[in-house]
């Protein structure tokens, strides 16, 4: 699938980028949010090879953008550090590890274990539904499981 | 309600251009002769649609110009600015930069004698050719101006047939006698 104008990627997945990023961070903070992601993808959209798992991409960038608003000190909010125990962040270690995993199973994998998003958003991403996300994550984990083994 | 409000839209869309991350900002500008759809690259000017359908002149702006095409009203003011200032008569000859670097270089050469020629004057197409230096390629420079990226600010619409008729024009004749008639060429 050839990528499409980034007018196009923008209208379809503008919606439920930000509906996503409003049930993660409220509406205050979603706004900024939603911003920088379509600005980060923008930046990068040049240098997709093809139009696949667009969905997938840009809740990726999404979850990333509110995984660093959580972490970002607020005024009136003392939040817990994110980070994993040797400084890197939990969803960086997991993107380098499923690297070598079919792609709806890595995008499974990382967004549920790497940006805790829940099933019926990763359906979402992938342009299925709950049951099969979590059969994709779970298929994943299970070849990550096997590599390790040997 | 958690949809993307216009305003939060449009600050996106601003954004975007503000920080020169666009192959192409296109916008819709209302006109007396209908809504045209005009887009610019970082060079210039780059498209000036009739009857646009916007999702396959997206496409096509994409293909020539670069993937990265957002619908953005700000880097199309000016343009905005200086068309509504010649449909009112007020402008006789615009100052935007054009981005023609895409075309044939014959194309090119055609565009720029066709921008010379002065509000309120027509021209024929082989006289056209001549100054162009192809003296006998009147039909080519048809071919030119029915292709013409950036009808009204290059006006192709100043350029009649031999025989006084207005012959054709890529928006249609009556469009081209609308303007015609506003520069004060015909009565």
């Amino acid at each position: 699938m050839s990528l499409p104008p980034f007018e196009r990627f923008y209208e379809q997945h503008r919606e439920e980028i930000f509906a996503f990023l409003v049930r993660r961070l409220g509406r205050d903070r979603a706004e900024d949010a939603f911003q920088e992601t379509f600005l980060r993808a923008l930046r990068a959209y040049p240098k997709l090879r093809h139009g696949e798992h667009l969905r997938a991409w840009a809740y990726t960038i999404a979850s990333r953008i509110a995984v660093d608003e959580h972490r970002r000190p607020r005024a009136d909010a003392d939040l817990p550090e994110l980070e994993s125990l040797d400084g890197r962040p939990a969803f960086a270690q997991l993107e380098h590890l499923a690297d070598q995993l079919p792609p709806t199973e890595r995008a499974a994998v990382v967004l549920r274990y790497g940006y805790d998003l829940d099933y019926s958003d990763i359906g979402a991403a992938l342009g299925s539904n709950a049951t099969a996300a979590r059969q994709a994550a779970s298929a994943g984990i299970r070849r990550l499981r096997q590599k390790e083994l040997r | 309600m958690n949809t993307v409000s216009p305003d939060l839209d449009r600050r996106f869309r601003d954004a975007a251009a503000q920080e020169g991350l666009l192959d192409v900002a296109y916008d819709l500008v209302d006109s007396p002769i209908g809504s045209l759809l005009v887009a610019t690259s970082p060079r210039g000017l780059c498209r000036i649609s009739y009857d646009a359908d916007p999702e396959r002149e997206v496409e096509q702006l994409a293909g020539a110009f670069g993937i990265r095409v957002l619908r953005s009203p700000k880097p199309i003011d000016a343009a905005r600015r200086e068309l509504d200032e010649y449909f009112e008569g007020k402008r006789h000859s615009f100052d935007l930069p054009v981005d023609v670097a895409l075309l044939a270089d014959f194309n090119r050469r055609v565009l720029r004698e066709l921008a010379r020629v002065p509000y309120g004057e027509v021209v024929t197409y082989g006289e056209l050719a001549a100054r162009a230096a192809r003296p006998r390629a009147a039909r080519a420079v048809g071919m030119v101006m029915n292709r013409n990226p950036l009808p009204i600010v290059l006006p192709c619409h100043r350029v009649i047939g031999a025989n006084g008729k207005l012959t054709g024009y890529a928006g249609g004749l009556e469009r081209k006698e609308t303007l015609l008639r506003l520069e004060g060429a015909i009565l």
